[in-house]
């Protein structure tokens, strides 16, 4: 036999984190207070807009199709700008990681928030790390059976609250509030909470540092934004070994300041031994850092023992190159995250400005492709969209350029003036447009329709063609 | 693949028991499934036995279970053609009584007809005029987007064309004939060739040049066209005589097209959907039609 203990699955451990007090855990209340105050104070945010527009300053409107953010609406020809957003949320994670490594993952990852959440309901009801694992290494007694089913029952009361403020940005709030209150909601209003209620639960009361560890890509390609330079938490191995236990006033000659004392593991929502150096799974939250200079406190030594520095840093000084940290935040690096940051923002915010406020377009009908008329005279069909984006009606007039117009007519069944159509605001007005021209040269001609309002500046253009005959 | 028979192999790396199948020295494990896998199984033939109730599953000798819910994909069908049906009659409703020119002017029967009329036309006239309702002057379809009407191209004309047919055998039918001139020797083959060339350029007019031939063509037209087809050749709707001064053809317009009518003549047949369609199809392929760009 080579090696009996081989396994091919790690079952997961549980991790009953030991809470822990300090300034990163501070940190974390605070970060916590204000992503769920943005996440549930958002919807109920208003912003007037006028008549018959929503009131709602973030509004995802899916049956009306539009997407509205403070001054902002968004057509549904215009989700690039959601790939904007994404390419900035993406290589805005870049730059904040090349800086100060996983302050994402630590702090502000909706994983991390609901799970400290999740936790720290689990320690009021149940009691601390120790409790806890005497809790459910106990049989079904009285108190295990009542601690645990108020736990589950308040995560299962947070998931709702999760799902349940979730809808509101696709929805008008107070008047779906209303419906909620009543328990008179639409199935797929109810199935997004119940959903939402489910995900949360299970990844914020079971799956937990799973997610970050088996699921998260993020977690796995942060590395490739690490550097020596990135502030990382670290343990100082050249100031801690060796450790061992310490006896209160005898010498410190000869050890190491760390005492053995597992703190830092035990504090750890990843459950791993930031001694062993950079893992995979360390979400620099900086509990253990808390922890640390807790029982540095107590045995008189300087904190930072375990501290945010940068690998370089910790090198030099166990290499005795340094006595000082150094933080070279500013590197090429760094430089590059911030070109690429400004340059998409200053695309998005071009392409906002300069977005059209109203649109043409044509498609030539091919079916038939064109009709001889009995004057010998050639007719083509086209299908015309005109999209007004105001919030107010405006008049536009149909023209043609390259081809000499011999009738432009418009089916419909009441009259309609190509030289003075009306859009109403935030309408897509269609048309079916005959055009009457005479026998071309050119079998197929192209030609573009223009769209020009009446007393105003809005125009544009569509490239279209005008068929005379078969193909030759 | 090699048999180790009846005795347990464990594998030493591992140390999981073989099922001792091994294909060129790689040996399979007798690992037991994923518990999940075992789980969705689980939870899967409990869904199964559900299904078993609600819907038809087991077959028995006269025929197979019904299930509660009673659900065939016969009575699905006839649902959702039923909500279809309730949802037409809303606008069906309202278009009994209505005179074809006022539903083309009504905005939402405009175009609730011309969908309609879109779908009917389809699957019962463009198997001749094409789909896009274009004809073909090869076998005497006319086109229906243009503005040369054989038999009327206002909305009631429409309509009545598409409820009688065209030599259809219908009481009230479209009927029309125009003699072989050539083959029941009306005419001589030189005077055809005259007529022909005369017909030909018709829609020039004035500019058409003036030829002996065609001078002898317009005589033998006075005499044998003009009572149908008119003075000018400008046809008649009345007796269905199409327009010969214009540049639409019903059987083309080159010279052969025409000396071939002449000689031959055709006798072109619509078929009447009076019993086919009911009368709501009708006025709706009428306005769908009438909508394609032609109608007056």
């Amino acid at each position: 036999m080579l090696d009996e203990n081989i396994t091919y699955f790690e079952k997961q451990a549980r991790i009953y984190p030991r809470s822990v007090k300090g300034r990163y855990r501070r940190l974390k209340w605070a970060a916590i207070a204000v992503l769920l105050g943005i996440y549930y104070a958002t919807p109920w945010l208003r912003w007037h807009r006028g008549e018959n527009l929503p009131d709602q300053a973030v509004l995802i409107d899916m049956p009306a199709r539009r997407a509205y953010f403070f001054g902002l609406e968004i057509w549904p020809d215009e989700v690039y700008f959601i790939t904007g957003i994404l390419v900035l949320a993406a290589v805005g994670l870049f730059f904040v990681t090349s800086l100060l490594g996983r302050v994402w993952c630590g702090y502000a990852c909706p994983q991390t928030v609901w799970t400290d959440l999740f936790v720290w309901v689990e320690e009021k009801i149940q009691g601390d790390r120790n409790r806890r694992i005497r809790l459910d290494s106990q049989g079904f007694t009285f108190e295990r059976i009542w601690k645990k089913t108020v736990t589950h029952a308040l995560w299962i009361l947070i998931g709702l609250c999760t799902g349940g403020a979730w809808v509101f940005y696709f929805n008008d709030a107070p008047a779906l509030f209303d419906h909620i209150r009543h328990f008179d909601l639409p199935w797929s209003v109810g199935s997004w909470i119940l959903g939402l209620t489910a995900s949360t639960y299970l990844m914020a009361g079971y799956a937990r540092e799973q997610v970050c560890k088996y699921m998260c890509p993020y977690a796995r390609f942060q590395s490739a934004m690490f550097d020596r330079d990135t502030l990382i938490i670290g343990y100082d191995a050249g100031r801690g070994e060796p450790r061992g236990k310490h006896k209160k006033g005898t010498s410190w000659e000869g050890k190491g300041h760390c005492i053995d004392c597992t703190q830092c593991v035990l504090v750890c929502p990843v459950g791993i031994d930031i001694r062993n150096g950079l893992q995979m799974e360390c979400i620099a939250c900086g509990l253990c850092v808390d922890a640390c200079n807790d029982v540095m406190d107590k045995v008189d030594l300087p904190r930072g023992l375990i501290r945010y520095d940068t690998q370089r840093n910790y090198d030099d000084r166990q290499a005795g190159r340094a006595t000082q940290s150094r933080l070279r935040l500013w590197r090429p690096r760094t430089f590059y995250y911030l070109g690429v940051l400004s340059l998409v923002s200053a695309l998005m915010v071009y392409g906002l400005f300069a977005r059209p406020r109203m649109e043409l377009h044509a498609i030539q009908n091919r079916n038939p492709l064109f009709v001889k008329l009995s004057d010998g005279s050639i007719r083509n069909s086209y299908v015309v969209k005109i999209l007004n984006k105001t919030h107010e009606a405006r008049h536009f007039a149909l023209g043609v350029t390259g081809v000499p117009v011999k009738r432009l007519d418009l089916q419909s069944a009441t009259p309609l003036d190509p030289a003075d159509l009306v859009v109403e605001g935030g309408m897509v007005a269609q048309y079916r447009v005959m055009l009457v021209a005479d026998k071309q040269p050119a079998y197929r001609l192209p030609i573009t329709l223009t769209a020009q309002e009446i007393d105003g500046g809005l125009h544009d253009s569509a490239a279209t063609i005008f068929v005379s005959g078969d193909e030759p | 693949m090699a048999d180790a028979g009846n005795k347990k192999e464990i594998d030493r790396v591992s140390g999981v028991e073989t099922t001792g199948h091994e294909w060129d020295g790689l040996k399979e494990l007798n690992n037991p499934a994923p518990r999940w896998w075992r789980w969705v199984f689980l939870v899967c033939c409990i869904w199964a036995v559900g299904y078993w109730i609600v819907y038809p599953a087991w077959p028995t000798l006269s025929g197979h279970t019904e299930g509660k819910f009673g659900w065939t994909q016969h009575r699905q069908l006839k649902e959702s053609q039923g909500e279809i049906t309730a949802r037409r009659a809303a606008y069906l409703g309202r278009m009994k009584g209505m005179s074809l020119a006022d539903i083309r002017h009504s905005p939402e029967l405009y175009e609730f007809a011309r969908a309609g009329g879109a779908v009917s036309f389809k699957e019962n006239c463009a198997a001749c005029h094409g789909t896009g309702a274009q004809g073909n002057d090869v076998r005497g379809y006319p086109n229906l987007n243009d503005d040369d009407w054989l038999w009327g191209g206002d909305l009631d004309a429409i309509y009545k064309t598409i409820r009688v047919g065209v030599n259809s055998g219908h009481d009230e039918q479209r009927g029309t004939q125009m003699p072989s001139f050539g083959r029941d020797g009306l005419l001589t083959p030189a005077q055809i060739d005259d007529v022909t060339q005369y017909v030909t350029e018709l829609h020039k007019g004035d500019a058409a040049p003036v030829t002996e031939a065609r001078t002898r063509g317009a005589a033998v037209f006075a005499d044998n066209c003009a009572a149908c087809h008119g003075k000018s050749g400008e046809g008649s709707i009345e007796m269905g005589a199409p327009r010969l001064n214009d540049e639409i053809w019903l059987w083309g317009g080159d010279a052969a097209s025409v000396h071939n009518t002449v000689t031959n003549a055709h006798l072109g047949v619509m078929p009447t959907w009076e019993n086919r369609l009911d009368d709501d199809t009708v006025k709706m392929l009428a306005i769908y039609v009438h909508s394609l760009g032609g109608g007056k």
